[in-house]
């Protein structure tokens, strides 16, 4: 399968389905933007800005976050216990399914 | 004096990044004299800044370098040319004076001028995170403080630490021996910092010398134009109020586009809106190069920003010297006084 499906719940509690290539090296914050989705992606995906923090609202097994992660997620605000970078998440075909939420945004 | 003090030169650089440090090379080869202003200490952004030991891999010429070293290979490659660097100093504001020459003061009070100005700004400056509490900005310099400038203005008073970062421990460390009362604040069990300071922290805190709260965050100040209150959500004991002085919050920092939005360019989503024929922004003059601006088909990628850097000096060559013809010249045919080729 070289394509999935990822829903993704944006600010105004719209439902967006995207459709996901599995074999590019694509991440979730990347694909957000390539949908045109509110996700700024600030720091190019090098997990050094939250600007793609999500909430992990299905019940997937994600590969853990790195130690980049963690500590960016230790300083981002609105944090939860689902709470997942966008851009650490590649898409792999064992995301199929996947539904994500944006976090608020940072002032 | 410093308040007095004007730099003239042909075009100031407003950013020390890859594409500003590159910006100087193009100009150089035009004879165009550059000046840099970066709010960081040192030259090369966000590449010295937050990822100097990161390899990049789609630099022409270079399978792989790591970002420190484009950075050191930049500042040689331009050294012939002798650009003036001022850091650490902030741009503020940015005027046209009556002969046309821009003229740009930073947060020293100096003073810069030149006909043409490079925003090579990238993603802007860095700014503290700011904890997403309402009147937040209310009690800014009333008790709320993003940075320790003055320890010593924490003497003897109440203060609230939030953070689980190296800072946030460091400066709990640091004035548990100045103030009369240290709260660390922190969201989780488990702090991510050093772990000696981590050791520390937990000492200070059986000895009684301060108190650590895990598991909660302030979600809440109060005060009657001094702050005298900070509301903290505990996950399990809920919430409850804590008089304090000061509230520190340590989240690191974050890139902010800064004064550049208050300049009348044209601003589209946090970048500046330029054109592609020479990457000119909205006002004459004034040219956007790098992550910082924004055109159809933008890729924010360092070699972008060069060929947008060697094509914005083209069009400054023409504003600084309108009564001369450009001629352009392969490197590979004149070479570069003071380089010694390798």
């Amino acid at each position: 399968m070289d394509t999935i499906t990822v829903t993704v719940i944006d600010r105004g509690n719209t439902s967006n389905t995207l459709e996901a290539p599995t074999d590019i090296g694509l991440n979730i914050m990347e694909l957000c933007k390539v949908y045109e989705l509110p996700v700024a992606g600030t720091c190019g995906g090098m997990a050094l800005c939250a600007s793609c923090h999500v909430y992990v609202l299905s019940e997937h097994e994600l590969p853990p976050p790195t130690d980049d992660e963690l500590a960016m997620l230790d300083a981002a605000f609105f944090v939860q216990s689902n709470s997942r970078l966008g851009c650490q998440l590649k898409i792999k075909e064992e995301m199929n399914g996947l539904i994500l939420q944006l976090a608020p945004v940072e002032a | 004096m410093d308040q007095i003090q004007t730099v003239e030169t042909d075009i100031i650089i407003i950013g020390a990044g890859p594409v500003g440090l590159f910006a100087v090379f193009e100009a150089g080869l035009l004879k165009l004299r550059c000046h840099i202003i970066d709010v960081l200490p040192q030259p090369g952004g966000q590449l010295t800044e937050i990822y100097p030991k990161k390899p990049i891999y789609d630099i022409p010429g270079y399978p792989s370098v790591l970002a420190g070293d484009l950075i050191q290979n930049l500042l040689r490659q331009i050294e012939p040319f002798k650009p003036g660097f001022s850091l650490a100093e902030r741009v503020e504001s940015l005027d046209q004076q009556s002969d046309g020459r821009w003229c740009v003061t930073t947060n020293r009070g100096k003073r810069y001028t030149a006909p043409v100005i490079f925003i090579a700004g990238g993603l802007g400056c860095f700014e503290p995170r700011k904890p997403p509490i309402d009147n937040i900005t209310a009690f800014e310099e009333n008790g709320v403080e993003y940075f320790v400038r003055n320890p010593e203005m924490f003497a003897e008073k109440r203060v609230v630490i939030a953070g689980g970062g190296d800072s946030a421990l460091d400066w709990t460390i640091y004035l548990a021996n100045i103030a009369k009362e240290i709260t660390l604040i922190h969201r989780r069990t488990e702090f991510r910092g050093a772990l000696d300071s981590v050791e520390k922290v937990q000492q200070l805190e059986h000895s009684k010398k301060i108190r650590v709260v895990t598991n909660a965050q302030v979600v809440g100040l109060k005060g009657d134009k001094k702050l005298e209150f900070v509301d903290i959500q505990h996950d399990t004991e809920g919430l409850f109020s804590l008089a304090t002085d000061f509230f520190i919050p340590l989240f690191g920092l974050t890139p902010k586009l800064g004064p550049i939005a208050n300049w009348g360019l044209a601003i589209n989503n946090n970048a500046v809106e330029v054109n592609t024929f020479d990457y000119a922004t909205s006002t004459p003059g004034i040219f956007a190069i790098g992550d910082i601006n924004t055109y159809p088909g933008k890729l924010k990628l360092i070699l972008c920003g060069f060929h947008e850097a060697t094509l914005a000096c083209q069009s400054a060559f023409k504003i600084v010297h309108p009564d001369k013809k450009l001629s352009f010249k392969y490197t590979t045919v004149t070479g570069i006084e003071g380089m010694v080729p390798s």
